[in-house]
């Protein structure tokens, strides 16, 4: 009995652990599925390990991840300032087609040059996205969730009105943009892919990702401008009363956030896509990011980690049905992967809430007494 | 009174040499506790000395790491509270656990509902409820809501629930706290009649007074040790002060004679709203002057609060003048008030006063992260912060030591205080505000608290008090102003102050 509890003390103590552990239950659960099934457990998950751990099955995992790891480092750098960017789909949207409008219509500009402007158009429609939210927050206070929400559908269908103009769109029949120019593409060149023997879409981006995660890393951790975004996200009465101007703290947090998503929507887009097709429903990047960030712990290294683990069960997940699995047993085991890293989450944000709420109450009660006091007067 | 139902012969607990540690520190460090049936006794001890934690073992939310607790004689072992609840040990905890929108009966019955087949059993609760009530002459509205009533009554709920699970043993871990002084009067009586019924009370608490009043035996606890137990009657205040902290007490600030000199802060005839929207300062004058402390002296809601939000920045005002050494900072943010010299030690020092998921040496620059040396081209500087925290928490004995990376939510009430008033007298600005300093703190913090701001007057700075305990106002104050109704009524020199005047000038009556 004592043995027990100490070892969940531990594992609630233990931030890593306790994800490992998640982590395990999640590919338990879909033993369990599996099992249910009829399948072979060891079939199933010998395919999704080989499928991965081979070089150009890893070059594939890479490619994948490179979105996931830089939406994770948006939503983790929005928990760290206090802001839920659940709008990180709608950045990415937003982002993603900046790219691609300005990487089809710049074919003419050469790549050293293309390259860079995509980038910087795409995290400057994530930044404004994060803005027009955050405005609308410390403006006339509307709660940056609801609207996040609203804004990505506003990105979902923003984005396929720009696919259908004619200088966007496809001149064959696909319902899709145009193809990017070469010269705004981060793919790697096919001799040194084909000599390598990696997957055709190997490209970059990864060391965009990586340097994106240390500069997170660097503002969060050493500068004061992350000293400031996240007091304000810790207590922002604090902060306000220590000096920090609260509103202006919001607006760049959702900003670097938004660029962040942002950046993730070029970066798949010019390593992997090449071209945005006419959506009928949300990809999900930023609702992955989101579990990318949770995984990690929303530490940036996490985040990165996370997010190259995320790409591994995406690309060995749709390798399942090679062995008769169905492809959505990966959503199970990142349901409950999500679930059990919830379970803390959601424990200790209730802690805090419940807490908050007695010392209102209390001083309200408090309040409340004295009138009282002051009416029998 | 005291003792009269005591039953030496009959020790209902028995906690014996309790160890309990932390990891690495060691809260409890074998700690004696008996107390008998009819018996009142008090728990005595700083902030973070170890209190809670001793409680928190009786009560099954910890397990001692070695000792023994005999409950009525006999040894048990407590997993969880239910252990405790079946062992007739009952706790009313600072922060109530009551269910809001429910009624007094409801939350009494919580969890032990009568029943009358498949269906609550209602009727039976409430004549269950009003009965236990009248036995203990603890008058509640069984039908009332919990958000309906005064925190006095609350805890009466609290109290009544513990009964109702067949309580004996009532563990209140800091009773008074959030009371008014009526409700610590009532609530004493409430003890007497439990005790007269043979149950046994234990009141955790670092109010000399209420032991004095209240209390058969204390018990003592000084940085987890146990320091030993007295009986009641034989002690003085003063006695059990000096036990606590381990050294004498002065309850007298000592404060030497000296002219002021020009004025730094200058508020004139200004006007504010309260959340509400109603107007409730409504043309307040005030002027405080180098090396003088001026006490707000007043009732709460007569604009006090609302007063320094304003000078502070963080309320605007609607109209008036709040010059700081002769520099407008009325309507501008705090930021710009603190750069031309207002520093405060804020009423909530959880809301306000720190970001407690932040480390003490991060708290500690939260106005200068940006200058040197704590940051350069806006990179942080560890070094230099770290050391300044170190230093800080030497000087200013906050405690446990070497806690520079520790968060401050982290820390006891009285030590996440020194790590503010570290800050705010560090910044050295030439008005210091100080809204209810001492509040919930020991006597221990209490009298350092007092020393550095009476320090600061020294220094020849500028200091406004705010405070709701009279005491406090009265011996640190050299001019007491009266706040009544948005105004200053009036201004009095704090040695010519008596209790009894200031009381009716704060309920708007004039003095002869």
């Amino acid at each position: 009995m004592t043995k027990k509890k100490g070892f969940l003390e531990f594992v609630s103590e233990n931030r890593f652990i306790h994800i490992l552990l998640s982590i395990l239950l999640g590919f338990l659960v879909g033993a369990i599925f599996l099992a249910v099934m009829g399948l072979s457990v060891g079939e199933a998950y010998g395919r999704l390990i080989s499928s991965v751990t081979s070089l150009k099955g890893f070059s594939y995992v890479v490619v994948y991840a490179i979105p996931y790891i830089v939406v994770g480092l948006s939503v983790a750098f929005s928990f760290k300032t206090g802001v839920f960017n659940i709008g990180a789909e709608g950045q990415f949207v937003v982002g993603s087609m900046a790219a691609a409008v300005v990487g089809i219509l710049g074919a003419a500009l050469p790549k050293p040059l293309l390259i860079p402007l995509c980038f910087l158009a795409s995290m400057a429609a994530g930044a404004i996205w994060g803005i027009i939210v955050g405005f609308l927050k410390t403006k006339w206070g509307i709660n940056e969730v609801l609207s996040m929400i609203m804004f990505n559908w506003v990105a979902f269908y923003l984005s396929n009105f720009i696919a259908g103009i004619p200088a966007i769109h496809s001149d064959g029949t696909a319902e899709a943009t145009k193809n990017i120019s070469a010269n705004a593409s981060t793919l790697l060149s096919k001799d040194f892919i084909n000599s390598l023997g990696l997957c055709p879409t190997a490209n970059w981006g990864i060391l965009v990702a990586i340097a994106a995660t240390v500069l997170v890393w660097f503002v969060i951790e050493k500068t004061t401008l992350g000293y400031e975004l996240k007091a304000v996200g810790a207590n922002k009465f604090a902060a306000e009363y220590g000096g920090i101007n609260v509103n202006r703290s919001i607006l760049t947090a959702l900003a670097i956030s938004g660029a962040l998503a942002g950046l993730g929507g070029a970066l798949q887009l010019m390593g992997m896509g090449s071209r945005i097709s006419i959506f009928s429903s949300q990809e999900g990047f930023g609702f992955a990011g989101i579990v990318v960030a949770l995984i990690g712990c929303s530490n940036p290294f996490g985040v990165l980690i996370a997010g190259v683990f995320y790409g591994a069960l995406m690309y060995g997940g749709s390798k399942l049905n090679l062995v008769g699995a169905p492809t959505q047993l990966i959503n199970v085991i990142v349901g409950t992967v999500v679930f059990f890293i919830a379970i803390s989450v959601i424990f200790e944000n209730l802690k805090r809430i419940r807490s908050r709420a007695n010392r209102n109450a209390e001083a309200r009660a408090i309040k409340k007494a004295d009138e009282q006091k002051e009416e029998k007067k | 009174m005291a003792k009269q139902y005591v039953d030496m012969n009959t020790p209902v607990i028995e906690m014996r040499n309790i160890v309990k540690k932390f990891g690495d520190f060691t809260a409890n460090d074998g700690i004696n506790l008996t107390v008998h049936k009819g018996e009142i006794h008090a728990i005595l001890g700083e902030n973070g000395a170890g209190k809670s934690t001793l409680m928190n073992q009786l009560y099954g939310l910890l397990k001692p790491t070695s000792g023994d607790i005999l409950v009525n004689g006999k040894k048990i072992e407590m997993n969880n509270p239910r252990d405790a609840i079946a062992a007739g040990i009952g706790m009313v905890h600072q922060h109530f656990m009551l269910v809001q929108p429910f009624t007094v009966t409801e939350n009494i019955v919580l969890g032990t509902e009568p029943t009358k087949g498949l269906s609550l059993d209602m009727v039976t609760a409430r004549k269950n409820v009003v009965e236990i009530s009248e036995r203990y002459g603890l008058s509640i509205d069984p039908d009332a809501r919990i958000e309906d009533i005064s925190v006095g009554m609350q805890q009466r709920v609290e109290i009544l629930k513990a009964l109702y699970r067949g309580a004996d043993i009532l563990i209140l871990d800091e009773p008074t706290s959030s009371l008014t002084p009526q409700e610590i009067v009532e609530l004493i009586d409430i003890m007497h009649n439990l005790v007269k019924d043979g149950k046994s009370i234990i009141i955790i608490t670092h109010k000399l007074k209420e032991i004095k009043e209240s209390a058969d035996f204390c018990t003592i606890i000084r940085l987890g040790k146990y320091i030993g137990t007295v009986d009641v009657e034989t002690v003085t205040e003063n006695d059990l002060a000096s036990m606590m902290v381990g050294r004498n007490v002065t309850f007298k600030v000592d404060k030497p004679a000296q002219e002021p000199g020009e004025v730094v802060l200058d508020v004139q005839d200004l006007h504010c709203l309260d959340y509400r929207g109603v107007e409730i300062v409504r043309g307040l004058d005030l002027q405080v002057r180098r090396g003088e402390i001026i006490g707000i002296a007043g009732i709460d809601g007569n604009g006090q609060t609302e007063l320094v939000e304003v000078i502070t920045g963080l309320r605007k005002g609607t109209s008036g003048k709040v010059l700081v050494n002769g520099v407008d900072v009325f309507n501008k943010s705090p930021n710009f008030g603190f750069r031309h010299g207002v520093s405060s030690i804020p009423a909530d020092r959880q809301k306000h006063g720190l970001v407690l998921d932040f480390s003490i040496e991060d708290n500690l620059i939260l106005q200068n992260y940006g200058k040197e040396p704590f940051s350069d081209k806006n990179i942080l500087q560890r070094d230099p912060i770290f050391k300044h925290a170190s230093q800080s928490i030497e000087k200013y004995d906050i405690r446990p030591g070497n806690s520079e990376k520790r968060p401050a939510g982290t820390l006891s009430g009285g030590n996440q205080q020194k790590v503010i008033i570290a800050r705010e007298v560090q910044n050295d600005k030439d008005l210091l505000i100080a809204v209810n300093p001492t509040r919930g703190l020991d006597v221990g913090a209490i009298e350092y608290v007092h020393k550095y701001i009476v320090d600061q007057r020294n220094k020849g700075k500028a200091v406004l008090l705010v405070s709701f305990e009279l005491d406090e106002i009265m011996s640190l104050s050299d001019i007491i102003d009266v706040i009544f109704d948005g105004k200053i009524v009036a201004s009095i020199p704090g040695k010519d102050a008596n209790e009894n005047d200031l009381g009716l000038m704060m309920a708007g009556g004039k003095k002869e």
